[in-house]
C-alpha cells in the first residue's frame, strides 16, 4: 500500500511524516529536477508494510513551481518512477481551513481514496475557532483525523485510520464547468491521448491541471506535446474567457458553504501572539535592528565558532597524512595518498561545521515561520536588481561560503531567481578569500608604512566589490539574458511557531549527507587532478620548487604567460593561478612552494617578504601595486573553487551553468583585473 | 461612475471586499486560489518599510505581495 501525503506549505506535514515514519525515510532527488523525493515505511494495525511518500508542499494542482509539478505529477501518476500512489492523507492546517480546503477537494476529485488529517488544532483555538472534525466527515463523506502533530496527538488514530481495508467514497462534487469548456477538455483529452502525452485511462482532470500549468516547458512534459497544451488552453480561454477565475470562485463558494457548518467563532480574540510578535519582528526599526541581531549571530556562528571544529578537522586529516608519511615508504603512491586522496577528503569534509551551522539556523528560522519575516523586510531592496526577499539568505550564507549558500537556494520557489542567486552567490566574499587578500594587501602595504584603518578599508572595499559585482550580475541576468515575465513575490507569512527539533535535526543529517556523497566525489576527483598535474613529470634530485616549476601545472604556467602578462603576471604567479583552481585558498600554500618559502602556521610574513623581492629578469619588481592591485581584483571575481562549481552542478542537475559560471565570471575576472592593472599603472606612474 | 480603489491603496489596518479582478496572469489566478476571490473580506496588516510588499490577511492567512500585484484587485470604497 503507498500512501501520498500531501498539504499547503506550513500544514506541518513534515512532522506528521516524520512522526509516521521516524528514521524509516530515504531522500533522493526527482529525475531531472531539483525536488527531493521523501519516501518512508510504517507498519499498519494488522503488522503490514505501508510506504508513504512525502509530496513537495503546495497550494494547488495548477502547477506554479517544480515543487508543485511534481506533486501534481505524482498524484495523476505520470510522474516517471514514481508509482502512483494508492491512496491519499491531505493533511490541513485547522487554523486556516478554507484554502487547506482549496487543494483538499482538488485532491479528493482525483478519486483516490483520501484521508484527511486535521493538523493543528491547537492553533486554531488559540484563535478563538472551533473547528469540528466529524463535522468536516460528514460534510466531504470521507474520514478526518484530528491532530497536533507538534505533540504527537493523533498520529495513532492516523494510523488506525490508514490500517481501514476500505476507505468511503466521497461525497464532494467538483464545482460545474461550463459545457463549452468541459467539451474542449474531452477534445484535448483525445488529442493528448493520441501524441502519447497522457495515458488513456487519464481522467478530464489531467487536461484540465496540465494546461492550467502555465509554464509546461519546465515540468517534464515531453517538447513536443507543449505545442498540443498550449493550443488548448488558448481555445479554451477563447470559448469561454475568465473560465479559470469562476471556477476558482466556484470552488471556494462550495468550501465557504461546508466551513460555515464546520468551523464555529467560540470568541473574538484579542491579539494572537503572532500578531505581537509581528509588531516588534516587523518595526520599521526594531524589525531591522533584530534581523541584524540574528544575522551578527549567524556570521560569528559561520565565521568563528565554525573555525574551530575546521581547524579539528584539518588536524586530524593532517595527523593522518603524517601517519601514513610515516608508515609508506617514499614515493608516488605515498603522496598520492597524502597530497591527492586525503587532502581531498579533508577539502570536503572541511565544509560541513559552516554547512550544519547554516541549515541549523535556516532550520529554525524555516520552522519557526521568522523567514517569512526576513524575505518581508529585505524584499524590496532585493527586488532592486530583480531578486525577490528569499534571495538575501543564500546571498549572506555565501559571504562564509558558497557551498552552504547555493544548497540553501532551495527555498526559492520561482526556478529563475533561484538559478541566478545561484550563479552569482560565488561573488560573496567566502571566507576562503580572505587569506589570499591578506597577503596580497601585506605585500601592497607594509605594516610599517601604512595605518591598520587603510587596511580594513581595503578589506571593506573587496567585500563591497564582490557583493556589488553579485547585484550587477543578478540585475544583468534577470534584465537581459532571462528575460520574461518577472516572477511575483507572493508569500505566506505563517503564524510563528516552536521549532520542531526532530525535523530540523532529520533534515540537516540529509544535507549533511547529500553534500558528502555528490559534491565530495568531484571534489576528490580535481584534487586528485590538480595534485597529479603539480607533480609529474617527476625532475629527479629537483627541490620542491623546482620541480613545481618543471610540473604540468609548471609548464601550464609557463604557457598562459601571455595571456596574463596584459594583467602584470608572470609565469610564477600562473602557477598560483592553476594551482588555486580547485580552490582560492590554495593560492597561498602554492606561492609558498613557488618561492620556496617555508612558514610556520599563519604567518604570512616571510611569503610577503620574498614576494616583496621578486624581479623580473629585467629587474624590475614583480609584485607593484598595480599587479597586487590586479590580482585582488582577479580574486574578487574569478570562479576558483572546484566545490562550488561541484554543488552548483548538483544543485542546477547539468552541467550548463557550472560551465557558464565559471565562464563568465574568469571573463570577468580577466576584464577588470586588466583594467586595475592598467589603472594601476597610470597612477603609478 | 468613479473607479474603485485598489486593495494597494488600502490603508493600514482597514478592511475591505474584493469587488472585481482585472487580471487572469498566472500570478493573479495565484492570489485567487490562495482566496482573494470578488465578495471576499481582506484586510491590510502592514506595509514593509520601504511601502513594499505588502501584508494583508485573507480567510484566515497572512499573505505578502507587491504592490504590483495588489492592484490586480479592486475593493469597495465602504472601509470597515
Amino acid at each position: 500500500m503507498l500512501y501520498a501525503l500531501v498539504g499547503n506549505p506550513n500544514c506541518g506535514k513534515t512532522t506528521i511524516f516524520n512522526a509516521l515514519t521516524g528514521l524509516r525515510q530515504k531522500v533522493a532527488n526527482y529525475p531531472g529536477v531539483t525536488v527531493e523525493k521523501k519516501v518512508g515505511e510504517c507498519i499498519s494495525q494488522h503488522g503490514q508494510k505501508m510506504r508513504l511518500i512525502d509530496l513537495p508542499g503546495s497550494y494547488s494542482l495548477n502547477a506554479r513551481s517544480p515543487d508543485e509539478a511534481v506533486m501534481r505529477d505524482v498524484l495523476l501518476g505520470r510522474q516517471a518512477g514514481t508509482p502512483r500512489p494508492d491512496r491519499v492523507i491531505c493533511v490541513l492546517d485547522a487554523s486556516n481551513l478554507e484554502r487547506n480546503l482549496y487543494l483538499a477537494t482538488q485532491v479528493i476529485e482525483l478519486g483516490l481514496p483520501t484521508i484527511l488529517a486535521l493538523n493543528m488544532m491547537d492553533v486554531a483555538q488559540a484563535r478563538g475557532l472551533r473547528v469540528d472534525g466529524a463535522a468536516l466527515s460528514r460534510e466531504l463523506g470521507v474520514p478526518v483525523v484530528e491532530c497536533q502533530a507538534s505533540t504527537g496527538t493523533g498520529i495513532l488514530p492516523l494510523k488506525l485510520a490508514m490500517s481501514q481495508a476500505d476507505l468511503p467514497p466521497s461525497l464532494w462534487k467538483q464545482p460545474s464547468l461550463p459545457d463549452t469548456v468541459t467539451a474542449q477538455l474531452a477534445s484535448c483529452r483525445n488529442v493528448l491521448c493520441e501524441i502519447g502525452a497522457i495515458d488513456a485511462r487519464s481522467s478530464m482532470l489531467e487536461p484540465l491541471y496540465l494546461i492550467n500549468d502555465h509554464d509546461p516547458t519546465h515540468y517534464g512534459i515531453a517538447g513536443e506535446h507543449v505545442q498540443h497544451i498550449r493550443a488548448s488552453r488558448e481555445r479554451v480561454e477563447s470559448l469561454a474567457p475568465g473560465w479559470e477565475q469562476s471556477f476558482i470562485r466556484g470552488r471556494y463558494d462550495a468550501i465557504g458553504k461546508i466551513v460555515t457548518s464546520v468551523v464555529s467563532k467560540v470568541a473574538i480574540q484579542g491579539k494572537t501572539a503572532t500578531d505581537r510578535l509581528d509588531a516588534l519582528l516587523l518595526h520599521p526599526l526594531f524589525g531591522i535592528v533584530g534581523l541584524g541581531l540574528v544575522l551578527t549571530l549567524l556570521g560569528y556562528m559561520m565565521f568563528t565558532v565554525a573555525e574551530g571544529p575546521m581547524g579539528w578537522i584539518e588536524g586530524v586529516f593532517g595527523s593522518l597524512a603524517e601517519w601514513v608519511k610515516s608508515h609508506m615508504p617514499e614515493g608516488d603512491v605515498r603522496d598520492l595518498i597524502t597530497d591527492g586522496v586525503i587532502a581531498g577528503v579533508s577539502g570536503v569534509v572541511v565544509f560541513l561545521p559552516q554547512i550544519l551551522i547554516l541549515f541549523f539556523f535556516v532550520g529554525i528560522m524555516e520552522d519557526t515561520g521568522y523567514m517569512a519575516r526576513v524575505a518581508f523586510i529585505v524584499d524590496r531592496v532585493m527586488s532592486w536588481v530583480g531578486l525577490n526577499g528569499k534571495a538575501f539568505l543564500p546571498i549572506l550564507s555565501s559571504h562564509a561560503c558558497a557551498v552552504p549558500g547555493i544548497m540553501a537556494t532551495r527555498s526559492i520557489d520561482s526556478p529563475k531567481d533561484r538559478l541566478v542567486t545561484i550563479l552569482v552567490a560565488p561573488l560573496a566574499a567566502c571566507s576562503a578569500r580572505i587569506p589570499v587578500y591578506s597577503l596580497l594587501i601585506a605585500t601592497l602595504m607594509p605594516s610599517s608604512e601604512v595605518p591598520p584603518l587603510t587596511k580594513s578599508a581595503i578589506f571593506v572595499a573587496l567585500y563591497a566589490t564582490g557583493l556589488g559585482g553579485a547585484f550587477f550580475f543578478a540585475w544583468l541576468f534577470k534584465g537581459i539574458v532571462m528575460r520574461g515575465a518577472s516572477s511575483p513575490m507572493v508569500l505566506e507569512m505563517p503564524a510563528y511557531k516552536l521549532p520542531s527539533w526532530r525535523s530540523i535535526l532529520l533534515h540537516l543529517w540529509e544535507r549533511a549527507w547529500v553534500f558528502l556523497r555528490r559534491a565530495g566525489s568531484v571534489i576528490v576527483g580535481i584534487t586528485i587532478l590538480i595534485w597529479a598535474a603539480s607533480t609529474y613529470p617527476k625532475t629527479a634530485g629537483a627541490s620542491s620548487s623546482e620541480n613545481l616549476a618543471n610540473s604540468f601545472a609548471g609548464r601550464a604556467g609557463h604557457l598562459i604567460e601571455p595571456i596574463i602578462k596584459p594583467l602584470g603576471y608572470d609565469w610564477k604567479i600562473g602557477i598560483g593561478l592553476i594551482g588555486s583552481f580547485a580552490a582560492r585558498e590554495l593560492f597561498v600554500g602554492t606561492m609558498g612552494v613557488v618561492y620556496a618559502v617555508e612558514s610556520e602556521d599563519d604567518d604570512l610574513s616571510p611569503l610577503r617578504d620574498r614576494l616583496r623581492e621578486e624581479k623580473w629578469p629585467v629587474g624590475a619588481p614583480v609584485y607593484t601595486p598595480a599587479v597586487c592591485l590586479s590580482l585582488l581584483v582577479f580574486y574578487v571575481f574569478a570562479m576558483q573553487c572546484m566545490s562550488t562549481l561541484a554543488v552548483t552542478r548538483r544543485e542546477t542537475n547539468s552541467w550548463k551553468w557550472p560551465l557558464f559560471q565559471l565562464g563568465y565570471l574568469s571573463l570577468a575576472a580577466y576584464t577588470l583585473a586588466f583594467l586595475a592593472y592598467q589603472v594601476g599603472l597610470r597612477l603609478c606612474a | 461612475m468613479p473607479s474603485l480603489p485598489t486593495l494597494a491603496e488600502l490603508p493600514v489596518g482597514k478592511s475591505s471586499t474584493i469587488a472585481s479582478v482585472r487580471d487572469s496572469g498566472p500570478s493573479v489566478i495565484r492570489l485567487q486560489e490562495l482566496g482573494l476571490v470578488p465578495g471576499t473580506q481582506v484586510t491590510m496588516v502592514r506595509r514593509a518599510p520601504l511601502g513594499e510588499p505588502i501584508e494583508i490577511e485573507v480567510r484566515g492567512s497572512r499573505l505578502a505581495m507587491r504592490n504590483h500585484e495588489a492592484v490586480y484587485f479592486t475593493v469597495e470604497a465602504e472601509l470597515k
